[in-house]
Protein backbone atom coordinates (compact mmCIF):
# COMPACT_ATOMS: atom_id res chain seq x y z
CA UNK A 1 0.00 0.00 0.00
CA UNK A 2 1.05 3.58 -0.68
CA UNK A 3 2.04 4.93 2.38
CA UNK A 4 4.57 8.09 3.74
CA UNK A 5 1.62 10.57 1.86
CA UNK A 6 2.62 14.55 2.72
CA UNK A 7 1.42 15.34 5.79
CA UNK A 8 -0.66 17.90 3.01
CA UNK A 9 -3.05 14.76 2.58
CA UNK A 10 -6.22 14.23 4.88
CA UNK A 11 -7.11 11.10 6.45
CA UNK A 12 -8.34 8.62 3.81
CA UNK A 13 -7.51 10.49 0.78
CA UNK A 14 -4.77 9.09 -2.04
CA UNK A 15 -2.57 11.72 -4.44
CA UNK A 16 -4.03 11.60 -7.77
CA UNK A 17 -2.48 13.63 -10.82
CA UNK A 18 -5.29 14.10 -13.27
CA UNK A 19 -8.10 15.98 -11.99
CA UNK A 20 -11.41 13.88 -12.32
CA UNK A 21 -14.36 14.95 -12.94
CA UNK A 22 -18.05 14.56 -10.81
CA UNK A 23 -21.29 15.89 -11.51
CA UNK A 24 -24.43 14.65 -10.98
CA UNK A 25 -25.92 15.92 -14.37
CA UNK A 26 -25.27 17.26 -17.90
CA UNK A 27 -22.92 20.02 -18.32
CA UNK A 28 -24.76 23.15 -18.56
CA UNK A 29 -23.65 25.40 -21.12
CA UNK A 30 -24.82 28.73 -20.72
CA UNK A 31 -23.42 31.68 -23.31
CA UNK A 32 -21.07 34.16 -21.73
CA UNK A 33 -23.45 36.55 -22.92
CA UNK A 34 -26.41 35.63 -20.51
CA UNK A 35 -23.52 34.45 -18.13
CA UNK A 36 -23.76 36.69 -14.65
CA UNK A 37 -22.70 36.38 -11.45
CA UNK A 38 -24.69 37.62 -8.12
CA UNK A 39 -24.91 39.16 -4.51
CA UNK A 40 -28.09 38.62 -2.45
CA UNK A 41 -29.96 38.09 1.08
CA UNK A 42 -29.07 39.56 3.36
CA UNK A 43 -27.16 42.51 2.12
CA UNK A 44 -28.52 46.28 2.15
CA UNK A 45 -28.69 46.32 -1.89
CA UNK A 46 -27.79 43.11 -3.90
CA UNK A 47 -25.20 43.18 -6.75
CA UNK A 48 -24.70 41.61 -10.38
CA UNK A 49 -22.09 41.37 -12.66
CA UNK A 50 -21.98 40.59 -16.39
CA UNK A 51 -19.21 38.45 -17.38
CA UNK A 52 -17.51 41.43 -19.07
CA UNK A 53 -17.78 43.56 -15.82
CA UNK A 54 -16.37 40.33 -13.88
CA UNK A 55 -13.50 40.05 -16.01
CA UNK A 56 -12.29 43.49 -15.08
CA UNK A 57 -12.56 42.45 -11.36
CA UNK A 58 -8.89 42.05 -9.93
CA UNK A 59 -7.66 38.50 -10.27
CA UNK A 60 -5.43 36.72 -7.86
CA UNK A 61 -3.38 33.38 -8.71
CA UNK A 62 -4.00 30.79 -6.10
CA UNK A 63 -2.28 27.58 -5.40
CA UNK A 64 -4.39 25.46 -3.65
CA UNK A 65 -4.53 21.88 -2.80
CA UNK A 66 -7.91 20.02 -3.45
CA UNK A 67 -9.69 16.92 -1.93
CA UNK A 68 -12.84 15.33 -3.15
CA UNK A 69 -14.85 13.26 -0.65
CA UNK A 70 -14.34 10.24 -3.32
CA UNK A 71 -11.13 9.86 -2.14
CA UNK A 72 -9.26 11.56 -4.22
CA UNK A 73 -6.84 14.57 -3.37
CA UNK A 74 -4.76 17.13 -6.11
CA UNK A 75 -1.82 18.87 -4.48
CA UNK A 76 -0.61 22.55 -6.31
CA UNK A 77 -3.51 23.07 -8.43
CA UNK A 78 -3.18 26.50 -10.00
CA UNK A 79 -6.00 28.98 -10.70
CA UNK A 80 -6.80 32.21 -11.05
CA UNK A 81 -9.66 33.81 -10.09
CA UNK A 82 -11.32 36.80 -8.04
CA UNK A 83 -11.95 36.73 -4.45
CA UNK A 84 -14.50 36.25 -2.52
CA UNK A 85 -13.84 39.20 -0.25
CA UNK A 86 -13.69 41.46 -3.25
CA UNK A 87 -16.94 40.42 -4.08
CA UNK A 88 -18.35 41.50 -0.76
CA UNK A 89 -16.32 44.64 -0.63
CA UNK A 90 -19.21 45.92 -3.40
CA UNK A 91 -22.06 44.82 -0.98
CA UNK A 92 -22.83 45.71 2.93
CA UNK A 93 -23.36 42.46 4.59
CA UNK A 94 -26.14 42.70 7.05
CA UNK A 95 -25.11 41.79 10.23
CA UNK A 96 -27.41 38.54 10.75
CA UNK A 97 -26.02 36.83 7.91
CA UNK A 98 -24.16 34.23 9.00
CA UNK A 99 -24.39 31.20 6.00
CA UNK A 100 -24.46 31.86 2.49
CA UNK A 101 -25.92 28.86 -0.18
CA UNK A 102 -23.69 29.29 -3.46
CA UNK A 103 -26.39 28.76 -6.71
CA UNK A 104 -25.47 27.61 -10.33
CA UNK A 105 -26.47 26.60 -13.28
CA UNK A 106 -28.66 23.29 -13.22
CA UNK A 107 -29.84 23.95 -10.35
CA UNK A 108 -26.73 22.89 -7.53
CA UNK A 109 -26.85 24.28 -4.44
CA UNK A 110 -24.28 24.16 -1.89
CA UNK A 111 -23.92 26.03 1.73
CA UNK A 112 -21.20 27.07 4.37
CA UNK A 113 -20.67 28.99 7.06
CA UNK A 114 -20.05 33.04 5.75
CA UNK A 115 -16.74 32.71 7.78
CA UNK A 116 -15.39 30.27 5.52
CA UNK A 117 -14.90 31.95 2.34
CA UNK A 118 -13.93 34.92 3.76
CA UNK A 119 -10.19 36.63 4.59
CA UNK A 120 -8.76 35.23 1.20
CA UNK A 121 -10.10 31.68 2.05
CA UNK A 122 -12.16 31.53 -0.99
CA UNK A 123 -12.53 32.74 -4.84
CA UNK A 124 -14.32 32.37 -7.88
CA UNK A 125 -11.93 30.95 -10.41
CA UNK A 126 -11.86 31.41 -13.85
CA UNK A 127 -8.59 29.78 -15.34
CA UNK A 128 -7.26 26.16 -14.32
CA UNK A 129 -3.62 26.11 -15.27
CA UNK A 130 -3.27 29.53 -17.31
CA UNK A 131 -6.39 28.33 -19.53
CA UNK A 132 -10.24 29.01 -19.30
CA UNK A 133 -12.05 26.98 -16.86
CA UNK A 134 -13.81 24.40 -18.81
CA UNK A 135 -17.16 23.62 -18.69
CA UNK A 136 -16.99 20.26 -17.55
CA UNK A 137 -14.70 21.61 -14.65
CA UNK A 138 -17.35 24.19 -13.58
CA UNK A 139 -16.15 26.87 -16.62
CA UNK A 140 -17.02 29.46 -17.28
CA UNK A 141 -16.39 30.19 -13.06
CA UNK A 142 -16.21 27.72 -10.24
CA UNK A 143 -16.45 28.78 -6.86
CA UNK A 144 -13.32 27.14 -4.89
CA UNK A 145 -13.17 26.70 -1.47
CA UNK A 146 -9.97 24.41 -0.82
CA UNK A 147 -10.55 24.12 2.92
CA UNK A 148 -13.74 22.19 2.86
CA UNK A 149 -14.34 18.96 0.30
CA UNK A 150 -14.63 19.55 -3.34
CA UNK A 151 -18.12 19.26 -3.56
CA UNK A 152 -18.48 22.57 -2.04
CA UNK A 153 -16.60 24.42 -4.50
CA UNK A 154 -19.23 24.51 -6.59
CA UNK A 155 -19.22 24.42 -10.30
CA UNK A 156 -20.89 26.94 -13.00
CA UNK A 157 -21.30 29.29 -10.42
CA UNK A 158 -24.05 32.60 -10.79
CA UNK A 159 -24.37 33.77 -7.27
CA UNK A 160 -24.26 33.60 -3.43
CA UNK A 161 -27.18 34.27 -1.45
CA UNK A 162 -26.70 35.41 2.23
CA UNK A 163 -28.97 33.73 4.45
CA UNK A 164 -29.27 33.97 8.84
CA UNK A 165 -29.58 30.19 9.12
CA UNK A 166 -27.67 27.54 7.93
CA UNK A 167 -29.70 25.32 5.26
CA UNK A 168 -28.57 22.17 3.49
CA UNK A 169 -27.78 22.44 -0.28
CA UNK A 170 -28.08 19.24 -2.77
CA UNK A 171 -25.12 17.01 -1.67
CA UNK A 172 -25.58 18.14 2.00
CA UNK A 173 -29.37 17.34 1.75
CA UNK A 174 -28.61 13.35 -0.01
CA UNK A 175 -26.69 11.74 3.04
CA UNK A 176 -23.52 13.57 2.54
CA UNK A 177 -21.87 16.16 5.79
CA UNK A 178 -23.34 19.82 6.37
CA UNK A 179 -19.84 21.05 6.99
CA UNK A 180 -17.49 18.67 5.04
CA UNK A 181 -14.03 19.11 6.37
CA UNK A 182 -11.49 17.16 5.08
CA UNK A 183 -9.16 16.99 7.88
CA UNK A 184 -11.83 15.71 10.10
CA UNK A 185 -13.27 13.66 7.30
CA UNK A 186 -16.80 15.01 7.70
CA UNK A 187 -17.60 12.76 4.62
CA UNK A 188 -21.47 11.77 5.51
CA UNK A 189 -24.18 12.48 7.72
CA UNK A 190 -23.40 12.26 11.67
CA UNK A 191 -19.17 12.43 10.61
CA UNK A 192 -17.84 14.20 13.15
CA UNK A 193 -18.41 18.13 13.25
CA UNK A 194 -17.24 20.22 16.20
CA UNK B 1 -31.10 28.75 -11.34
CA UNK B 2 -34.04 28.44 -14.28
CA UNK B 3 -33.95 24.61 -13.26
CA UNK B 4 -34.30 23.00 -10.22
CA UNK B 5 -32.43 19.21 -9.44
CA UNK B 6 -34.74 16.92 -8.40
CA UNK B 7 -33.93 15.54 -5.45
CA UNK B 8 -35.74 12.89 -2.94
CA UNK B 9 -35.48 13.28 0.56
CA UNK B 10 -33.84 10.63 2.00
CA UNK B 11 -33.68 10.05 5.87
CA UNK B 12 -30.14 10.86 7.27
CA UNK B 13 -28.81 8.20 8.66
CA UNK B 14 -25.21 7.48 10.58
CA UNK B 15 -22.86 5.70 8.92
CA UNK B 16 -21.04 3.15 10.81
CA UNK B 17 -17.72 0.73 9.36
CA UNK B 18 -18.61 -2.36 9.92
CA UNK B 19 -16.56 -5.82 9.14
CA UNK B 20 -18.15 -7.73 6.41
CA UNK B 21 -17.11 -11.59 5.59
CA UNK B 22 -16.31 -12.61 1.62
CA UNK B 23 -18.84 -15.45 1.05
CA UNK B 24 -18.39 -15.20 -2.73
CA UNK B 25 -15.93 -14.28 -5.40
CA UNK B 26 -16.90 -14.24 -9.30
CA UNK B 27 -14.60 -13.42 -12.09
CA UNK B 28 -16.38 -11.74 -14.48
CA UNK B 29 -13.63 -10.75 -16.91
CA UNK B 30 -10.18 -10.88 -17.29
CA UNK B 31 -9.72 -7.82 -15.08
CA UNK B 32 -13.23 -7.65 -13.36
CA UNK B 33 -14.21 -9.58 -10.08
CA UNK B 34 -17.66 -9.59 -8.22
CA UNK B 35 -16.93 -10.18 -4.45
CA UNK B 36 -20.28 -10.93 -2.12
CA UNK B 37 -20.04 -9.98 0.86
CA UNK B 38 -21.98 -10.57 4.57
CA UNK B 39 -22.37 -7.17 6.32
CA UNK B 40 -23.15 -7.71 9.93
CA UNK B 41 -25.71 -4.51 9.78
CA UNK B 42 -26.69 -4.82 6.75
CA UNK B 43 -29.95 -2.33 5.21
CA UNK B 44 -31.28 -1.95 2.24
CA UNK B 45 -30.01 0.47 -0.08
CA UNK B 46 -31.58 2.27 -3.26
CA UNK B 47 -29.93 0.93 -6.43
CA UNK B 48 -27.08 2.72 -7.40
CA UNK B 49 -25.91 3.69 -4.24
CA UNK B 50 -22.19 2.68 -3.51
CA UNK B 51 -20.12 1.51 0.06
CA UNK B 52 -16.93 3.04 1.29
CA UNK B 53 -14.30 0.11 1.65
CA UNK B 54 -11.48 1.03 3.97
CA UNK B 55 -7.99 -1.13 4.37
CA UNK B 56 -5.49 -1.03 7.17
CA UNK B 57 -2.27 -2.32 6.63
CA UNK B 58 -0.08 -3.61 10.18
CA UNK B 59 1.78 -0.11 10.68
CA UNK B 60 -2.06 1.65 10.67
CA UNK B 61 -1.97 3.55 7.58
CA UNK B 62 -5.57 3.66 6.04
CA UNK B 63 -6.49 4.29 2.37
CA UNK B 64 -10.54 3.84 1.57
CA UNK B 65 -12.25 3.64 -1.67
CA UNK B 66 -15.83 4.10 -3.05
CA UNK B 67 -17.54 1.26 -4.93
CA UNK B 68 -20.90 0.64 -6.70
CA UNK B 69 -22.77 -1.83 -5.12
CA UNK B 70 -23.64 -4.27 -8.45
CA UNK B 71 -25.95 -6.35 -6.46
CA UNK B 72 -30.38 -5.24 -5.87
CA UNK B 73 -32.01 -4.43 -2.32
CA UNK B 74 -33.67 -7.20 -2.39
CA UNK B 75 -30.49 -9.24 -2.22
CA UNK B 76 -30.89 -9.17 1.74
CA UNK B 77 -28.29 -9.36 4.21
CA UNK B 78 -25.01 -9.15 1.56
CA UNK B 79 -24.07 -6.99 -0.99
CA UNK B 80 -22.19 -7.35 -4.06
CA UNK B 81 -19.13 -5.46 -5.20
CA UNK B 82 -18.39 -5.79 -8.74
CA UNK B 83 -14.24 -4.04 -9.40
CA UNK B 84 -11.95 -3.50 -11.80
CA UNK B 85 -8.23 -4.35 -10.88
CA UNK B 86 -6.32 -1.00 -12.15
CA UNK B 87 -2.90 -1.51 -12.09
CA UNK B 88 -1.75 0.76 -9.34
CA UNK B 89 -4.94 1.05 -7.45
CA UNK B 90 -4.04 0.17 -4.00
CA UNK B 91 -7.10 -1.21 -2.96
CA UNK B 92 -8.62 -3.30 -5.81
CA UNK B 93 -5.13 -4.82 -6.35
CA UNK B 94 -5.42 -5.79 -2.78
CA UNK B 95 -9.24 -7.18 -3.04
CA UNK B 96 -8.28 -8.67 -7.10
CA UNK B 97 -4.83 -10.83 -5.59
CA UNK B 98 -5.03 -11.33 -1.83
CA UNK B 99 -8.70 -11.47 -0.98
CA UNK B 100 -10.51 -15.17 -0.56
CA UNK B 101 -13.86 -16.18 0.61
CA UNK B 102 -13.75 -15.89 4.28
CA UNK B 103 -11.78 -12.87 4.41
CA UNK B 104 -12.97 -9.80 6.06
CA UNK B 105 -13.36 -6.15 4.99
CA UNK B 106 -14.20 -3.30 6.65
CA UNK B 107 -16.93 -1.04 4.78
CA UNK B 108 -20.00 1.36 5.15
CA UNK B 109 -22.98 2.52 3.40
CA UNK B 110 -25.08 2.81 1.60
CA UNK B 111 -23.78 6.23 0.04
CA UNK B 112 -25.05 8.33 -2.41
CA UNK B 113 -28.82 9.77 -3.06
CA UNK B 114 -28.91 10.99 -6.36
CA UNK B 115 -28.20 8.45 -8.77
CA UNK B 116 -30.40 5.84 -7.53
CA UNK B 117 -33.43 4.31 -9.27
CA UNK B 118 -36.16 2.67 -7.59
CA UNK B 119 -39.14 1.18 -9.16
CA UNK B 120 -41.73 4.03 -7.80
CA UNK B 121 -39.47 6.41 -9.89
CA UNK B 122 -40.83 4.76 -13.01
CA UNK B 123 -39.66 5.36 -16.56
CA UNK B 124 -38.88 4.63 -18.95
CA UNK B 125 -35.64 3.93 -18.21
CA UNK B 126 -32.44 4.85 -20.93
CA UNK B 127 -29.40 3.21 -19.06
CA UNK B 128 -25.82 3.81 -20.84
CA UNK B 129 -23.14 2.62 -19.47
CA UNK B 130 -18.75 2.39 -20.19
CA UNK B 131 -16.69 -0.29 -19.36
CA UNK B 132 -17.49 -0.59 -15.35
CA UNK B 133 -19.85 1.85 -15.45
CA UNK B 134 -22.10 -0.77 -15.82
CA UNK B 135 -22.29 -1.89 -12.24
CA UNK B 136 -24.55 0.80 -10.49
CA UNK B 137 -26.78 0.43 -13.46
CA UNK B 138 -26.41 -3.84 -12.93
CA UNK B 139 -27.93 -3.18 -9.81
CA UNK B 140 -31.11 -0.97 -10.96
CA UNK B 141 -31.41 -3.70 -13.36
CA UNK B 142 -31.45 -6.53 -11.15
CA UNK B 143 -34.00 -4.04 -8.71
CA UNK B 144 -36.48 -3.86 -11.89
CA UNK B 145 -35.92 -7.68 -12.43
CA UNK B 146 -37.05 -8.48 -9.09
CA UNK B 147 -40.09 -6.11 -8.77
CA UNK B 148 -41.07 -6.82 -12.18
CA UNK B 149 -41.44 -3.00 -13.17
CA UNK B 150 -43.71 -1.95 -15.50
CA UNK B 151 -41.20 0.43 -16.73
CA UNK B 152 -39.57 -0.30 -19.94
CA UNK B 153 -36.02 -0.52 -20.05
CA UNK B 154 -32.99 -0.38 -22.75
CA UNK B 155 -29.28 -0.71 -21.64
CA UNK B 156 -26.79 1.02 -24.14
CA UNK B 157 -23.43 -0.62 -22.90
CA UNK B 158 -20.40 0.17 -24.58
CA UNK B 159 -17.21 -2.22 -23.95
CA UNK B 160 -13.56 -2.62 -25.69
CA UNK B 161 -13.68 -5.93 -27.20
CA UNK B 162 -16.81 -9.11 -26.58
CA UNK B 163 -14.25 -10.56 -23.83
CA UNK B 164 -14.94 -6.97 -21.56
CA UNK B 165 -18.34 -7.30 -21.33
CA UNK B 166 -19.36 -7.40 -17.65
CA UNK B 167 -22.17 -9.35 -17.03
CA UNK B 168 -22.78 -10.79 -20.66
CA UNK B 169 -24.50 -14.09 -19.64
CA UNK B 170 -26.91 -12.80 -17.38
CA UNK B 171 -28.00 -9.48 -19.50
CA UNK B 172 -28.50 -11.72 -22.06
CA UNK B 173 -30.89 -14.65 -20.11
CA UNK B 174 -32.57 -11.36 -18.80
CA UNK B 175 -33.42 -10.11 -21.86
CA UNK B 176 -34.92 -13.28 -23.33
CA UNK B 177 -36.53 -13.51 -19.90
CA UNK B 178 -38.11 -10.08 -19.60
CA UNK B 179 -40.05 -8.62 -22.36
CA UNK B 180 -39.45 -4.76 -21.09
CA UNK B 181 -35.88 -5.20 -21.21
CA UNK B 182 -33.81 -4.28 -24.45
CA UNK B 183 -30.12 -4.30 -24.34
CA UNK B 184 -27.45 -2.79 -27.03
CA UNK B 185 -23.65 -3.51 -27.13
CA UNK B 186 -21.19 -1.39 -28.64
CA UNK B 187 -17.90 -2.86 -28.91
CA UNK B 188 -15.02 0.19 -29.64
CA UNK B 189 -11.99 -2.06 -30.26
CA UNK B 190 -12.77 -5.52 -32.08
CA UNK B 191 -15.23 -7.01 -32.42
CA UNK B 192 -15.63 -10.99 -32.82
CA UNK B 193 -16.65 -12.33 -36.53
CA UNK B 194 -20.39 -12.21 -36.93
CA UNK B 195 -20.92 -9.54 -34.32
CA UNK B 196 -24.45 -7.56 -34.94
CA UNK B 197 -24.23 -4.78 -32.45
CA UNK B 198 -22.78 -1.58 -32.70
CA UNK B 199 -18.89 -1.69 -33.70
CA UNK B 200 -18.13 2.17 -32.71
CA UNK B 201 -18.17 4.93 -29.83
CA UNK B 202 -21.20 6.06 -28.95
CA UNK B 203 -22.27 8.81 -31.11
CA UNK B 204 -25.56 11.06 -31.91
CA UNK B 205 -27.14 8.30 -34.00
CA UNK B 206 -26.91 5.44 -31.92
CA UNK B 207 -28.05 7.56 -29.01
CA UNK B 208 -31.20 8.73 -31.13
CA UNK B 209 -31.84 4.96 -32.58
CA UNK B 210 -31.84 3.83 -28.99
CA UNK B 211 -33.52 6.19 -27.19
CA UNK B 212 -35.98 7.65 -29.42
CA UNK B 213 -38.99 4.96 -29.08
CA UNK B 214 -39.06 6.48 -25.51
CA UNK B 215 -39.88 10.19 -26.28
CA UNK B 216 -38.77 12.68 -24.48
CA UNK B 217 -40.00 11.49 -20.93
CA UNK B 218 -37.24 8.86 -20.20
CA UNK B 219 -35.13 8.97 -17.65
CA UNK B 220 -31.34 8.12 -18.33
CA UNK B 221 -28.86 7.31 -16.17
CA UNK B 222 -25.52 7.46 -17.16
CA UNK B 223 -22.02 5.90 -16.10
CA UNK B 224 -18.73 5.97 -17.43
CA UNK B 225 -15.28 7.42 -18.15
CA UNK B 226 -15.61 11.33 -18.31
CA UNK B 227 -15.85 11.41 -21.97
CA UNK B 228 -18.48 8.75 -22.66
CA UNK B 229 -20.66 10.42 -19.68
CA UNK B 230 -20.01 14.19 -20.70
CA UNK B 231 -20.90 12.84 -24.55
CA UNK B 232 -23.66 10.87 -24.30
CA UNK B 233 -25.59 13.51 -21.27
CA UNK B 234 -24.90 16.39 -24.32
CA UNK B 235 -26.47 14.10 -27.01
CA UNK B 236 -29.62 13.84 -25.05
CA UNK B 237 -29.87 17.09 -24.05
CA UNK B 238 -29.24 18.10 -27.87
CA UNK B 239 -32.22 15.23 -28.52
CA UNK B 240 -34.58 17.44 -26.67
CA UNK B 241 -34.36 15.50 -22.82
CA UNK B 242 -34.36 17.96 -20.50
CA UNK B 243 -31.24 18.15 -18.54
CA UNK B 244 -33.24 17.36 -15.33
CA UNK B 245 -34.44 13.89 -16.41
CA UNK B 246 -30.17 12.94 -16.94
CA UNK B 247 -28.27 11.65 -14.22
CA UNK B 248 -25.11 11.31 -14.13
CA UNK B 249 -21.84 9.38 -12.62
CA UNK B 250 -18.04 9.16 -13.48
CA UNK B 251 -16.78 5.71 -12.89
CA UNK B 252 -12.88 4.73 -12.22
CA UNK B 253 -10.56 5.94 -9.55
CA UNK B 254 -9.97 9.19 -10.85
CA UNK B 255 -13.01 9.37 -13.86
CA UNK B 256 -10.67 9.39 -16.24
CA UNK B 257 -10.15 6.65 -19.26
Amino acid sequence: MQSGLPDRVPPGQYLTSDFPVLSAGPTPRTSLDRWSFEINGLVRQPVRWYWAEFQRLPTSTYTVDIHCVTKWSKLDTRWDGVSVDTLLESVEIDPDAHFVIAFCDGGYTTNMPLNEILDGKAFIGIQYDGAPLRPEHGGPARLVVPALYFWKSAKWVRGLTLIEKDKPGFWESLGYNNHGDPWKEERYYGDRTD
Amino acid sequence: METELIKEEVLPRILEWQISTVVKVRQETQSVKTFTLALPNWTPHRAGQHYDVRLTDPDGYQTQRSYSIASSPEQKGEIELTVERLEEGEVSTYLHDVLIIGDQVELRGPIGGYFVWEAHMGGPLLLVAGGSGIVPLMAMIRHWCAVQSNSPVRLLYSSRTYEDIIYREELERLRLEYSGMEVFHTLTREHPQGWDGYTRRIDIQMLEEVAKPFGSNLKAYICGPTALVEDVANGLVSLGIPAKQIRTERFGPTGVP
